[in-house]
Formats: structure tokens, C-alpha cells, sequence
């Protein structure tokens, strides 16, 4: 039986309740009759065999492109970049499919009688991995035989000395990028398209830049002309980053891109039941579903996150391309939309969405309250393509417990942007326009930054701008079971129950107001016409 | 026609005392209502002011001549140059200490005032001794000298003197006191007073020498270490030797309250000043002319220079706030005795007129040294039943407010005998001291030991209550009632020009208005006590100090590390560091020793940290340095910012962004602190020393800890041009005192509980600082497993620091 696609389920009388992410905890809603849930297509069937499929690609590459091997050869010097610990998520079970594809491409390298190879973590001002995690996205062969040399590096956007700068773009955008990738023969890029935003020019034009050539797209000007940026035709923080790497390619670096795509298929064994519609849970799921979320509520939160975080999950391989950026990016595009597309009709009054414990910046880490709000107002309401799920001046109501914690290793600005930006204000442009250089440059985030495990100084700031089209276009937002103070330093309104939550909601949008409810994870793309 | 006020037109006076209450609205009075009057004012030289410096701040700048100064507006400075003048000296000192210009500014004066006393109920025999019973006869003495000099010069010299006495030297005994010498007094004992100020004297050297005992010095420095911990020695000897002096103090006081109601009085000030008197007739009495004034109880202002002017927290101001807190449940007293008070201006318009009259009698007039006494209890009674009436009705309209925002209900009076009110009070005194002893004893800090600084304080105010009802009690139940014949024979024969301006009449005053429209509302004003719902001001005192420490201003921001930035220790470290690159069965062995050993290591800690640490950082003997440098940035990473306080490393960005210098001063090692360099301008920390790239174990200088913090401190301020008195030092512990203690603004970080309590009674910032919710929060202080394996595992590796750790600890444990 193959997949079936996403769909929109109507709610009657007979409908089950709908299950709700609330962080590390689950629960199940009974929504109004007459709302709507969007629910992701079931995972399409992974590659049979992702290897030769890789090896495929790097022999037949698309667009102008000669195979990889042709364009390896002795003496040259070869750089491969790979995309960081934010993709994919949860993170995936082993091998990665970073280490399958740069297995190959090693094998390739060796066999041309390349011997001047470097991997790069292309991190842009994400936190430094660790040696585990490195170890989990290459495979321990790989670590083993680089990171003691020193061949193994993180990308440092701070490290002037490591960074050349290739000029501006028409419009004026300074473009700067790892030294040792810019200045070698070949730049190999491997990436894992989780969503559609990922890939393209932006993974070396932003997973390789520093923070004077990101501040060009990363901003609120940007990020509200970006409607959505999973929608790259209609994305400015795209046009950007095209603009950014056809520079990048006109100053001579050669860039093969090698682009994968996953099934949505995210939860393991005894979650499965997390990616099935509920009125076809059988006896097992529903025991499943008893059992975990009890056993969650008796647990202390710092444990559940553990046992979440150390979920890994069963993605596969649906596609993978390799050649020349645009033409890759655009298959990829067309694998993604293929697992995530769903169509809906028409916008709805009141979007609601449970928030999972997962982002693409907490990985091992904790969903803070400035991440909360990115995941529900940056990538889940971003997640649609034509019109926002949620009519202009619409109410978005999302369940997370949110509580006011930060890990102190991996976010250290973000408890100071908490602290002493939100309490002055919460618009974006004025947050960007009052604080945003002082962070940018402040000496001690750069050092954790590029000694320790610690997001830049400026990120909670880009979190912040990824929430700039949702605030402009909402009339409301409404946290239910979130930390009270937390919650109203976002900004946003909170509510104890999704009852009240709707209640509250009616004052924004009217009596009767239509409701749609975004069932992700798995993730889904909403085709709204 | 204004016939008293002509009479002192254009006169000099010298005034004693102008520091204080009556004498600061005397000296007012003097210039304001005396036309070109010029006062010549005897102040004690303080430490960092001259006489005329304090005559300024202390007199001129008081609230009292704030009439004068909007009368004469842009002339005001001008004209005090011109009119006051001050001169050093001491009443406690023979000839007053007054040198020869000081002596001749006496002699070109007309009228004499003495107003100087030691007037707190409580104070140590020898003090009340040395200025009320030996002050008068000295100023009497420099009184004569003056006038001799001043006949040599052919001048008149001074003419008359004015001692400011007490209406109760007449005892409290039931009946009349009349307006007579106590000579005439029948009921006053007659003892010498030169024996008695031989005996105070005497007893002075013998608490001292008692005081010095090695039992009793014992005793005190174990009191100072308890208080402060390992506080260092220089801080401790500091702390006993206040403690030793407490000592001497109390033991005077209580002898002086002993002796004085061993005599019939209630306690050491009206015996003294009784005696004072006694002696001053005794000796000058046929030599000076001169006129004692005795006020009862002093209170307020009735309207001059304002309604409600008051200076300094006086003795019934204590008890009316203690009473409004719900403190002083009961105040012992008979409702229908007479509470004899007099407002200020009453007693400072006596003063004048009486010196008046005294100039415009000749000199073969007077007739002998006479008395006025300045109360209310005959002419204009007021009854204590009545008082307490009025108090708790104004506090129940206008009540206080606790710390929560909720208004303190005043309790019912039952004017109880005095043995139960203390006796309630002693109860309530010995629960919380013991509940205080309980808590200190308990290792806690941050906001549960502000807890316990605040049931200190607490036990301390309930302390101070039992004191007033031991204190005051006599007064309340005195019957004694305080004839004023003369003064109202004076009130008769003044104009009505000088009554309109030197009222006298206790007569004037209308008790209900006084006490709920003048008085209560003035006191409660400076008792800076809580009139308002809502939050607790003492979140705004926090607020203006943390601006205070947050001022451009400032110089130099100096931190302690652990505990104060970062919840972790040396032990903790060093178990992460030797643990790193050991194998998994390795590890549980040496976690389990370091468990073993640790209450030995506690207690070392506790004993002497310099001790300890050199002793501890002992096992680093043999490591190699440079992974041990690498290492440590992991550890930072890992273990010590997820421990780090986010609020902590905020604050010392901020001080560096106000432009202050930030000092990390620890006891720490340098490879360990190395990762919180870009954090601080400078560092000073332990360092060990190094040959062929291993450590040698040994420190290579003492560690910055204890005094030697504050040693470091000054040092490094002076080398940069910086001040102390403008700087910051944040730490958490009391063995940090002596840095905290050598700067400004002193921050306690999440106190241990002595440390608490210190920082609340001297009204220090505290911070509260959390670690972020949400780090990983590791039970054991281990590196994370070496993926590396038995790699490069070898003669190189730390797994030999690892197992000398072992040894020591078991040496250490035996």
C-alpha cells in the first residue's frame, strides 16, 4: 500500500479528540465540531538503496556540473562542508545520512589521489558541536581519522583570519565566507533537507558566512517580506542568499552541492502513534498513548526532556542530487513538497498548534521560552505556501508549558535578550535598531561562541526576526499551559486550557469563528489557496 | 514694646550642646528672634571636621533653620558667618579644652548656656559622670577664668550662666517638686559627689582590667568567630576587641542604673545631672551668678521654628514606633499618672527669657542661684490614659505597614504592672534567639539566610523593646508632679510683645491637636517606617543601592568566583580535571575515595582555607600543564558555566560597560580560571608552579584569599589610580569580610547566613543569584567519558595524577 497524502479532516461529532504537543508532554483536545486538522502525508517509501542512489548522484550530477570525479584530482585542494546539529530532527538514527554521503565522497577523493581534504561544520553562528554529536552525524571512522589532525573544523565566523571577504552583492550585501572553502578547488556541500527552506545557495552563502554578510537577510525587513520562506519564490530571505551565491560562484568557488531529503517518518517504536491519525489508533496506540503520557506527567520535566532528546529517529532517505546548486535545490524542492504538501482551502480565523520539545536550536538542549516562540511563530506558522493557514488578524493559539529555563551552556545570550530586551520591548524592529549591534559584538558571547558550545551573541535576536511576519499578521497570540511570566514577557497572552484559550480568542476574531489545527510533527507544508 | 528681648538685642551668647536637640532650637531661637545676637558655640572637633565645619553640617543645614533661612534668603550664609562662631572644646575634659583664642571669645560673651549632656537614659556610668554631674562646674570654672580675663582687658566679661538641667533630679518620688535648690530638697539622699565620681572613675579601670581577663578575652574572640566565621585574624581581633568594649559598656551601664536607683533615682542621667547640680552650687554657687532650668520629658516642636520639628530619635519616639509595629504589645503605666512633656520651643523660650530677665537684674540684685522648671504636669496635666488614647487611635486611622503591604493592626492597652510586659518581652526574646541559634546553625544561604538576618532582626527590636519598658517604665509611673510657680510668675511679668514671641505657657498646648497633628506625624516621619500599602520599601532601598553600585561613578568592580559567580568549588574542579581521561572503572574508584574524604577536607576548608588549598592543590603534583590548560576549557564549557549565575556574569559586563574596572579575585587556579579572562579586565588567582611542563604542585605565591584579598585589593586600586571608597567587591561568604569591608559599595551574593546578617545590618546590597534553570545539572563533578580511548593513554597520562590523588586522599582520610 503506498503512502497516502496529507488531508483536512473536518470535525463531526465522531471524531476523536486531536493529539497535542505540550513540550515533553501530550494530550488529547476535543476540538469544535466544524474545525478543521491538517494532517502530514504518511512517509513515502525511503531509497532501497541509499548507497548506490548517493553514488548515482555523484556520477550523473544535474545542471552544469561534470561528475564528481572528474572534478577531483591530485594535488587539488577539497573542502566538504556539512550541514550542522540542527538538521535533521530529532536527530536521526545511525548512520546519518551525512556520513553515508561523505563516505563516498572520501572514497572518491582517495581513489582521485586527493589528499589535501578538510570537513567543515557549516554552523554559521549556531553553537559549536560536540565531539558525540560530530561523532553521531560522520561516524566514528570519519572523526577518527580527521578531528585528531585538526582536519575536522567548525566553522568560526569570528575568526577574521579565517574569513575572506568576496565582495558585495547589487544590492549592496557584503559577502564574506570561510577562508578554507572559499580559497579551495572545490567546495563539497552536504546537506539534509528537513524543510523547504533549507538548501539551495543558502547553505554555503549562510551555513558558511559571518555575521556581517548574515546581517544582509537575517533582519526584520527581510523576514517580513518572506511570506513564507519555506515558499522560496516569495521568500526575500531567498533572494538574498541567490544573490549571495551567485556572487559566490562568479568569485570562482566552486561549489558541488549534494542535497538529501528524508521521509517524515520521525518517531520510533513505542512513539509511533505520534505520526498516526487518531481515529485509526489501534488498541496498542491508544495504550501507547495511556502510557506515555501518563508516565510524562509523573515525570519531572528535567527527565522527560532526557528521554525525548535521546530519541533518535527512524528518518530515510527519499532523494538525494548532487551537481550544481540551482538545479539540485530545485529537485530537492520538489522531493520535499512531495512528502509535505498538503492542499488546503481557504484561511481560517483561529490556527492552533501543539508545540513539540524539538527545534532546530535545542537539540540535547532546552526549549526556551525565546525558541518557543520561534518554533510556533517562525516555523510552524511559516509553514505554508500562497496564504498564511490564519487570516490577517487571526489568533494563533499554541500549547507549551514554556517554562522560563535557558541552558546556560548553549544559550547564554538568549537569557540576557530575556532579560533585558523583551522587558523593554517586543518589536522586532525596535529590538534589532536598540540592541541588536551591542549583542552582535559583545566580546564575551563571541568568546563562548567560539570556545565553548554557545550560539552567538546576536541569535536569540535572529529567533526573534523569524517571529516578525507572524506578529505583523496576527491579531493575537495565545500560550495555553505556559509559565504566566514567561509568557506575557514574550508578549503573547496566556491560557490554562485550550477551552479558555478559545474564549479568550473570540474577543480578537469574533463569535463562531472557524478553527484550524496544524497536526505537526511530522511536519506537513500547507498549500492554502 | 518687647522689654526681655531689648535686653538681649545685640548680646553674645555661648552656647554648649548646640549639636543637639534643645541646643540646635536654642541657637535658632537666639538668631532668629534675638535682634543681632551672636552666639559663640562650643563643639567637640570630630574626626574629620573641624568645629566650624560641624557647626555648618550639623547645626546650620539642620531642617531647624529653614524659617530662618527663607526669611533672610540670599543673605543667610552672609549673616550665620557674621553671628556664629564656633570654638573647639569638651565639657568632658577639665577647662573644657579651650585654648586661648577659645577662652577669649568666652570672655566677650554675655550669657553662658549650657545645654551639653549625655542624655540617653543608658548611658555607661562614667560617660554620664565625666559630662552631667562633673559638665556644669567645668563650664562654671572656664566661666570664671573668662571673666578674670576679660577684667585684666577691663571688659565686663560674661554676666550670667544658664545650666540646663532635668526636672527629675527631684526624683520620682509622689508629690510636689518644687522650683527650689535640692539642698532644700528633703527626699534627695546626700551622698558626696566627689566620692561617687571617684567611685565611677574607679570602676571604669576595674571593668577594664576585668574586661582583659584571658577568660574573658576568650570568650569575646569566640563570640567574634562565631559571628564572622573564618573571617581572617585581622577582622576577628577587630570584631572581639568591639566586643570586649560592649562589654565594658554594658557592664557600666548597669552599675550606673544600679547605683542611681540605689539612691532613689530611676536611673544613671537624673542621678548625674542631680549631682551635677549639687556640685555646681556647691562650688560656684556664691561665685557665678546663676539660674538652672529644668525641662521634664522634651518632645516636639508646639510651633517654633515649625509644628513637629524634631532632631534625632529620642526616648518616647522609640516606643511610640515599637508600639505602632506591633512590637510593644503593653507599656507599663498608670492611666490617670501624668505624663510630663514639654515641646522644645517651650523650654527654648524659657531659656531666653529667663536669660532676659537675668541681664536686666544688677548685679547687687541678684540674690543667689534659683531655679526654673520647665513642665506641663501641673499647669496643663496631661494623663497617661489619655496618651495612649490618642496613639492608638491615630495609628489605627494612619497605621504602619509590614513588609507585606498590610497594615499592622495596633494592639488594645491594658496598662499592665511592669514585671508582666517584661516578662512577655523576655519570653518572646528567648523563642527567637533560639530559633536563631537553630537556623545559623543550619548550612544555608541566599534568600533562607536573609530569612534568619531578618529574625534577627526581629529578636534585636524585641531586645530594644524590653530595654525602653526596663528603661522608661519609671518615668511613665512617676507621680511626681513638677511645680512651675517661677515660670509662670515670669510668664506674668512679661509684655505682651515678648510673649507673641518667647511662649513659655505649657498652658498653650492643646494635647489632642499636639500629639495627632504635631507629633505622631513627625515622628513617624523620621522613623522612616512603612506609611504606605504595597510592596516592601525595602525592595526600593535595594533599588537605589543597586543604582548607587551601577553608577558611572564607581571605579573598580571586584568579584569573588565561587559561589558568588559560579556555584562550584576547587574540589569540584579538580574532580572534573583527574577524572577526564580515566577509564570507566577508574572512575567510580576515585569518585568514591573523593566522597570518603570529603568531610575531612570540609573541615580543613572550614579551619584555614589558605591551609587548605595549598594542602589540596598539592595533588596536582606531576600533571601535565598544557592538557591540563586544555582540559580546562572543557570544564569551563561543561561543567563550570552550566553552574555559572547568568545574573552574575551579567552584572560584571555591566560594570565594564559603565566603564568600571572588573577584578576577578579568587583562590582558584589560573588554568582553571584561564576560560573567564575575556570576562574581566584583569585576574588575580592562584598559580601553581611549573618544570618540564608539569605541574610542581606547589603554589607560587600565598593564594588571594581571606586578608590577603584585601591586601590584593588595594594594591591593585593604588597601582591604577583607583578608589576604594568608589568601589564594588561581591562575594558570599563572611570569610570574604575583609575585602567587602575594604571598599564603598560592598555586595553580598547569595550570603551564607552570618554573612547575611551582617550585610542586613549594615544595610548592604544583596544579591540573589540563580543558577539558569535548564543547564545540565551533573551529580558528580566528572569530565565526560574520552572518546579517545586508551589512545594515547600512557606514561604521559593523568591517570597517575588520578591514582597519586588516591594515595593522598587515603593519607588525608587517615
Amino acid at each position: 500500500m503506498s503512502p497516502r497524502p496529507g488531508f483536512v479532516l473536518d470535525v463531526d461529532s465522531s471524531t476523536p479528540p486531536t493529539l497535542f504537543w505540550r513540550g515533553e508532554r501530550l494530550s488529547l483536545e476535543r476540538l469544535p465540531e466544524g474545525s478543521r486538522v491538517v494532517y502530514p502525508p504518511e512517509p513515502l517509501d525511503p531509497l532501497e538503496d541509499p548507497s548506490s542512489a548517493i553514488r548515482h548522484a555523484l556520477l550523473h550530477p544535474v545542471g552544469d556540473r561534470e561528475p564528481l570525479p572528474a572534478l577531483l584530482s591530485a594535488g587539488m585542494r577539497l573542502t566538504i562542508a556539512f550541514d550542522d546539529i540542527s538538521l535533521p530532527l530529532p536527530p536521526m538514527e545511525r548512520p546519518d545520512v551525512r556520513q553515508l554521503v561523505i563516505e563516498q565522497v572520501l572514497d572518491l577523493a582517495a581513489s582521485a589521489g586527493v589528499d589535501d581534504v578538510e570537513l567543515v561544520c557549516a554552523l554559521a553562528l549556531h553553537r559549536r558541536m560536540t565531539e558525540a554529536e560530530l561523532r553521531h552525524a560522520l561516524g566514528d571512522r570519519i572523526y577518527d581519522a580527521f578531528a585528531p589532525n585538526g582536519l575536522l573544523t567548525q566553522h568560526d565566523a569570528e575568526d577574521p583570519s579565517n574569513l575572506v571577504h568576496l565582495g558585495l552583492t547589487d544590492r549592496g550585501e557584503d559577502v564574506e565566507l570561510n577562508r578554507r572553502a572559499a580559497e579551495s578547488d572545490l567546495l563539497v556541500y552536504v546537506n539534509i533537507n528537513l524543510v523547504a527552506m533549507d538548501g539551495g545557495h543558502k547553505s554555503v552563502a549562510t551555513g558558511l558566512a559571518s555575521y556581517r554578510s548574515l546581517r544582509h537577510h537575517h533582519n526584520p525587513v527581510t523576514m517580513r517580506h518572506s511570506r513564507s520562506f519555506m515558499d522560496q519564490d516569495r521568500s526575500e530571505l531567498h533572494s538574498a542568499n541567490w544573490r549571495m551565491g551567485r556572487l559566490i560562484a562568479d568569485a570562482g568557488v566552486r561549489v558541488f552541492q549534494i542535497e538529501t531529503t528524508l521521509n517524515t517518518d520521525t518517531f520510533p517504536g513505542a512513539f509511533h502513534f505520534l505520526q498516526k491519525r487518531e481515529w485509526e489508533w489501534k488498541a496498542k496506540d491508544r495504550l501507547a498513548y495511556a502510557a506515555a503520557s501518563a508516565a510524562l506527567d509523573r515525570t519531572p520535566a528535567r527527565v522527560a526532556r532526557r528521554i525525548f532528546h535521546s530519541v533518535r529517529a527512524p528518518h530515510r532517505m527519499t532523494s538525494v542530487q548532487a551537481g550544481e546548486v540551482e538545479a539540485v535545490h530545485a529537485l530537492t524542492t520538489e522531493h520535499v513538497w512531495r512528502q509535505q504538501g498538503v492542499a488546503v482551502e481557504g484561511q481560517t480565523d483561529i490556527l492552533t498548534m501543539g508545540l513539540p520539545y524539538i527545534s532546530p536550536y535545542n537539540v540535547n538542549s532546552v526549549l526556551n521560552p525565546i525558541l518557543v516562540a520561534c518554533l510556533g511563530l517562525g516555523y510552524f506558522f511559516n509553514l505554508y505556501r500562497g496564504k498564511p493557514l490564519v487570516r490577517e488578524g487571526g489568533v494563533l493559539i499554541m500549547t507549551h508549558p514554556t517554562p522560563w529555563e535557558f541552558h546556560p551552556v548553549h544559550h547564554p545570550s538568549y537569557i540576557d535578550f530575556f532579560e533585558q530586551v523583551l522587558s523593554e520591548t517586543t518589536d522586532p524592529v525596535e529590538v534589532a535598531d536598540r540592541f541588536e549591534e551591542d549583542f552582535a559584538t559583545d566580546p564575551w558571547y563571541i568568546h563562548l561562541y567560539r570556545t565553548g558550545h554557545a550560539y552567538h551573541g546576536v541569535h536569540p535576536f535572529y529567533m526573534w526576526y523569524w517571529c516578525a511576519h507572524a506578529l505583523e499578521h496576527l491579531g493575537a497570540v495565545i500560550l495555553v499551559g505556559g509559565d504566566t511570566k514567561a509568557v506575557h514577557r514574550l508578549g503573547f497572552r496566556a491560557a490554562s486550557t485550550l477551552t479558555d484559550a478559545l474564549e479568550m480568542a473570540t474577543d480578537v476574531v469574533g463569535p463562531s469563528p472557524t478553527l484550524t489545527h496544524l497536526h505537526a510533527p511530522p511536519l506537513l507544508l500547507a498549500d492554502v489557496t | 514694646m518687647s522689654r526681655l528681648r531689648d535686653a538681649l538685642a545685640g548680646r553674645r551668647f555661648f552656647v554648649t550642646g548646640a549639636t543637639g536637640f534643645l541646643g540646635t532650637a536654642l541657637v535658632e531661637r537666639l538668631l532668629r528672634a534675638v535682634p543681632d545676637s551672636e552666639v559663640v558655640l562650643l563643639i567637640r572637633p570630630g574626626r574629620r571636621a573641624t568645629p566650624g565645619q560641624r557647626a555648618t553640617r550639623e547645626i546650620l543645614r539642620n531642617d531647624c533653620f529653614d524659617r530662618l533661612r527663607g526669611e533672610l534668603g540670599a543673605s543667610f550664609d552672609d549673616e550665620m558667618a557674621r553671628r556664629v562662631a564656633a570654638v573647639a572644646g569638651d565639657v568632658g575634659t577639665d577647662g573644657l579644652g579651650l585654648d586661648d583664642a577659645a577662652l577669649d571669645a568666652l570672655s566677650r560673651c554675655d550669657v553662658v548656656i549650657h545645654a551639653a549632656a549625655t542624655v540617653s537614659f543608658d548611658a555607661p556610668l562614667d560617660a554620664a559622670v565625666e559630662v552631667n554631674l562633673l559638665g556644669p562646674s567645668r563650664v562654671a570654672a572656664a566661666f570664671v577664668a573668662a571673666r578674670a580675663l576679660a577684667e585684666a582687658d577691663g571688659r565686663a566679661g560674661p554676666r550670667h550662666f544658664l545650666p540646663v538641667s532635668t526636672a527629675y533630679v527631684a526624683s520620682t518620688h509622689q508629690g510636689e517638686a518644687r522650683e527650689e535648690l535640692l539642698d532644700a530638697n528633703p527626699f534627695i539622699v546626700d551622698v558626696d559627689w566627689r566620692s561617687e565620681v571617684t567611685a565611677a572613675r574607679r570602676q571604669r579601670g576595674d571593668t577594664e582590667a576585668e574586661s582583659r581577663r584571658p577568660e574573658r578575652l576568650a570568650r569575646f574572640s569566640k563570640a567574634a568567630r562565631d559571628e564572622l566565621g573564618a573571617a581572617g585574624l585581622h577582622l576577628l581581633a577587630e570584631r572581639s576587641e568591639r566586643l570586649r568594649e560592649d562589654w565594658v559598656k554594658a557592664q557600666l551601664v548597669e552599675v550606673g542604673q544600679a547605683r542611681a536607683q540605689s539612691l532613689g533615682w530611676p536611673d544613671a542621667y537624673p542621678y548625674t545631672k542631680a549631682l551635677g547640680e549639687r556640685a555646681l552650687v556647691a562650688e560656684y554657687g556664691d561665685t557665678v551668678p546663676l539660674t538652672i532650668i529644668r525641662p521634664s520629658i522634651i518632645e516636639s516642636a508646639l510651633a517654633e521654628p515649625r509644628p513637629g520639628w524634631i532632631r534625632g530619635f529620642r526616648m518616647a519616639e522609640p516606643i511610640i514606633i515599637s508600639y505602632a509595629r506591633g512590637l510593644l504589645r503593653e507599656f507599663p503605666g498608670v492611666p490617670e499618672g501624668v505624663t510630663d512633656v514639654i515641646p522644645v520651643d517651650l523650654v527654648v523660650a524659657a531659656i531666653v527669657a529667663v536669660a532676659g530677665e537675668a541681664l536686666l537684674t544688677p548685679a547687687d540684685e541678684y540674690v543667689g542661684p534659683s531655679v526654673y522648671q520647665v513642665a506641663s504636669g501641673v499647669r496643663n496635666p496631661f494623663r497617661y490614659g489619655r496618651l495612649v488614647e490618642l496613639v492608638s487611635a491615630w495609628f489605627l486611622e494612619h497605621p504602619l505597614y509590614d513588609t507585606d503591604g498590610q497594615p499592622i493592626v495596633v494592639p488594645e492597652w491594658s496598662f499592665p504592672g511592669r514585671g508582666r510586659v517584661q516578662r512577655q518581652l523576655a519570653r518572646s526574646s528567648r523563642a527567637m534567639g533560639m530559633a536563631e541559634r537553630l537556623v545559623g546553625s543550619l548550612p544555608i544561604r541566599g534568600k533562607q539566610a536573609q530569612w534568619m538576618a531578618a529574625l534577627e532582626e526581629q529578636h534585636l527590636l524585641a531586645d530594644r523593646a524590653l530595654g525602653y519598658v526596663e528603661l522608661y517604665g519609671a518615668y511613665t509611673e512617676t507621680d511626681a508632679l513638677y511645680r512651675v510657680d517661677r515660670l509662670l510668675a515670669l510668664w506674668e511679668r512679661m509684655d505682651a510683645d515678648d510673649r507673641a514671641v518667647l511662649c513659655l505657657d505649657p498652658a498653650a498646648i492643646d494635647w489632642a491637636v499636639y500629639v495627632r497633628e504635631i507629633h505622631l506625624p513627625s515622628v513617624v516621619e523620621h522613623a522612616r517606617v512603612k506609611t504606605t500599602p504595597g510592596k516592601s520599601t525595602k525592595t526600593g532601598r535595594a533599588e537605589r543601592t543597586r543604582k548607587a553600585v551601577l553608577s558611572p561613578d564607581r571605579h573598580l568592580a571586584a568579584f569573588d568566583l565561587e559561589n558568588t559567580l559560579i556555584a562550584s568549588n576547587v574540589v569540584d574542579s579538580y574532580a572534573w580535571l583527574a577524572s577526564r581521561h580515566l577509564a570507566p572503572g577508574e572512575r567510580v574508584a576515585f569518585v568514591a575515595d573523593l566522597v570518603a574524604e570529603a568531610p575531612a577536607l570540609l573541615a580543613l576548608d572550614r579551619r584555614d582555607r589558605g591551609d587548605f588549598l595549598r594542602s589540596f592543590y598539592r595533588r596536582y603534583e606531576g600533571a601535565p600543564a598544557d592538557r591540563l590548560r586544555d582540559d580546562a576549557f572543557e570544564l569551563f564549557h561543561h561543567l563550570l558555566l552550566a553552574k555559572s549565575f547568568p545574573a552574575g556574569m551579567a552584572r560584571v559586563r555591566e560594570h565594564r560597560a559603565l566603564g568600571h574596572r572588573t577584578l576577578l579575585i579568587t583562590g582558584a587556579l589560573d588554568l582553571v580560571v584561564e576560560p573567564l579572562r575575556p570576562l574581566f579586565d584583569d585576574i588575580v588567582c592562584a598559580r601553581l608552579g611549573e618544570a618540564d611542563g608539569r605541574l610542581t604542585g606547589r603554589l607560587e605565591q600565598l593564594p588571594p584569599i581571606g586578608e590577603a584579598r584585601a591586601i590584593v585589593l588595594a594594591e591593585y586600586a593604588g597601582a591604577e589610580g583607583l578608589h576604594l571608597e568608589e568601589s564594588m567587591a561581591y562575594a558570599d561568604s563572611a570569610s570574604d569580610l575583609p575585602m567587602l569591608e575594604a571598599v564603598g559599595f560592598p555586595v553580598a551574593v547569595n550570603p551564607e547566613a552570618k554573612l547575611a546578617a551582617i550585610a542586613r545590618r549594615r544595610g548592604w546590597l544583596v544579591e540573589t543569584w540563580h543558577k539558569a534553570e535548564g543547564g545540565a545539572n551533573p551529580l558528580l563533578p566528572l569530565g565526560p567519558v574520552d572518546h579517545r580511548g586508551a589512545l594515547d593513554r600512557g606514561r604521559t597520562s593523568p591517570a597517575a595524577l588520578a591514582g597519586r590523588a588516591r594515595r593522598l586522599a587515603r593519607g588525608v582520610t587517615r
